[in-house]
């Protein structure tokens, strides 16, 4: 398997990427209901917002690097299988994807430096607050990370369908080929 | 008969009205009224609560205003009353104040505003005694203030101030708010009301 990605398949980085941030995405979301359901005095009352915050910055950073490596490297073309509808709806979701998860990062750290106090990364390094002044700032943020975070599950689970439609119904590699195996019909 | 009593009836109400309004030094000049200096920030809401076995953690809410009456011949007349926002609560921890706020603590969402409504005032000569009735997260119950008088007099800008510090101690769960632990079952509040005569 190459690095990069090549007309008709996906090269390591790009899959290692698309991986890493699905099981990344749907942890937070988990980790993020897990730990509001949490009261005082509870295990993980401390370390469950911690986790959440550090491991957040660092999907911005992947999510910056995905990003680039479009760019570096564009995705193969999409199958030729694919109705027109099929190739929009795609392209779509795609784009939906950075944009929400660009802004349920970046709102997420909004509520966490909304007092001027910045962000522990695991302890490794810190991100500063730069924005604290807008009104109701950590409950307005707040409510725009919660909402976005169920609207980029509602659509995981529409990818993640259409994937599966894709390599079983339609039968036209489309998982394997994010595994890395295989071209393009 | 009735007709020429009427012009001394007018004169009788004239009168009476001059005596009630318009005589120096009647009853009612003694209460004086006061204005919350909320927005000078010389008078302030805060609290303190345990953090377990450890330290305290001190808060305030951050808008709130009141007046207040001060009748300096019978003390026992003056009243006071506050509303806060309870959104504007403080403990210099955005993600903790963003806690309070919710259903668990606050519960700004709906009940936007605290009250507190004095009913008796006994004046003693170390401290005094303010009782009266708090509505805090929907929920009334009386408590009860000890109360300092810091001072009174002219300020250098041409107004009569006056400024008293209440504390007060209240049970969480009395007002329907989960409360942190057993070192931390009660929030003790500290009012710093400074007012300035109207």
């Amino acid at each position: 398997m190459r690095w990069r990605n090549t007309e008709d398949s996906y090269g390591v980085v790009s899959v290692a990427l698309h991986w890493l941030m699905g099981f990344a995405v749907v942890g937070l979301f988990g980790l993020g209901v897990y730990m509001r359901s949490l009261t005082y005095a509870d295990a993980w009352y401390l370390p469950g917002p911690y986790i959440h915050k550090s491991a957040g910055v660092l999907l911005f950073i992947v999510l910056a690097a995905r990003l680039a490596w479009r760019f570096v490297s564009p995705p193969p073309r999409v199958p030729l299988t694919l109705t027109p509808l099929a190739r929009r709806s795609a392209a779509l979701v795609h784009v939906l994807f950075y944009v929400l998860l660009f802004a349920i990062t970046l709102s997420g750290y909004l509520i966490s430096t909304a007092d001027g106090r910045p962000i522990e990364v695991f302890g490794w390094f810190a991100i500063p607050a730069t924005v604290t002044s807008i009104p109701h700032q950590a409950d307005l943020a707040g409510s725009v990370h919660l909402i976005l975070a169920y609207c980029v599950m509602a659509l995981a689970a529409v990818h993640a369908l259409a994937a599966l439609k894709h390599q079983f119904v339609d039968r036209d590699r489309t998982l394997l080929r994010m595994l890395g195996r295989g071209g393009l019909p | 008969m009735s007709i020429p009593q009427r012009p001394l009836l007018i004169l009788a109400a004239l009168a009476l009205a001059a005596a009630s309004f318009g005589l120096p030094g009647s009853a009612a000049a003694e209460v004086e009224k006061y204005a919350i200096d909320a927005a000078g920030g010389h008078a302030s809401i805060n609290f303190r609560i345990r953090h377990l076995n450890f330290g305290w953690v001190y808060g305030r809410f951050n808008t709130f205003s009141g007046t207040f009456t001060y009748d300096t011949e019978a003390a026992k007349n003056s009243s006071i009353e506050l509303l806060i926002q309870t959104a504007s609560v403080d403990s210099n921890q955005a993600e903790r104040d963003k806690h309070l706020r919710n259903k668990d603590f606050l519960n700004v969402d709906k009940f936007p505003t605290a009250t507190f409504k004095s009913t008796a005032y006994k004046e003693g000569l170390g401290s005094s005694e303010l009782a009266g009735d708090l509505t805090l997260n929907g929920i009334t119950k009386p408590i009860s203030f000890q109360v300092e008088q810091l001072g009174n007099g002219p300020d250098p800008w041409g107004k009569y101030r006056r400024a008293f510090l209440g504390t007060a101690a209240i049970p969480l769960k009395e007002f329907g708010i989960s409360d942190f632990g057993p070192t931390a079952r009660n929030v003790e509040l500290t009012f710093v009301i400074e007012g300035v005569r109207q």
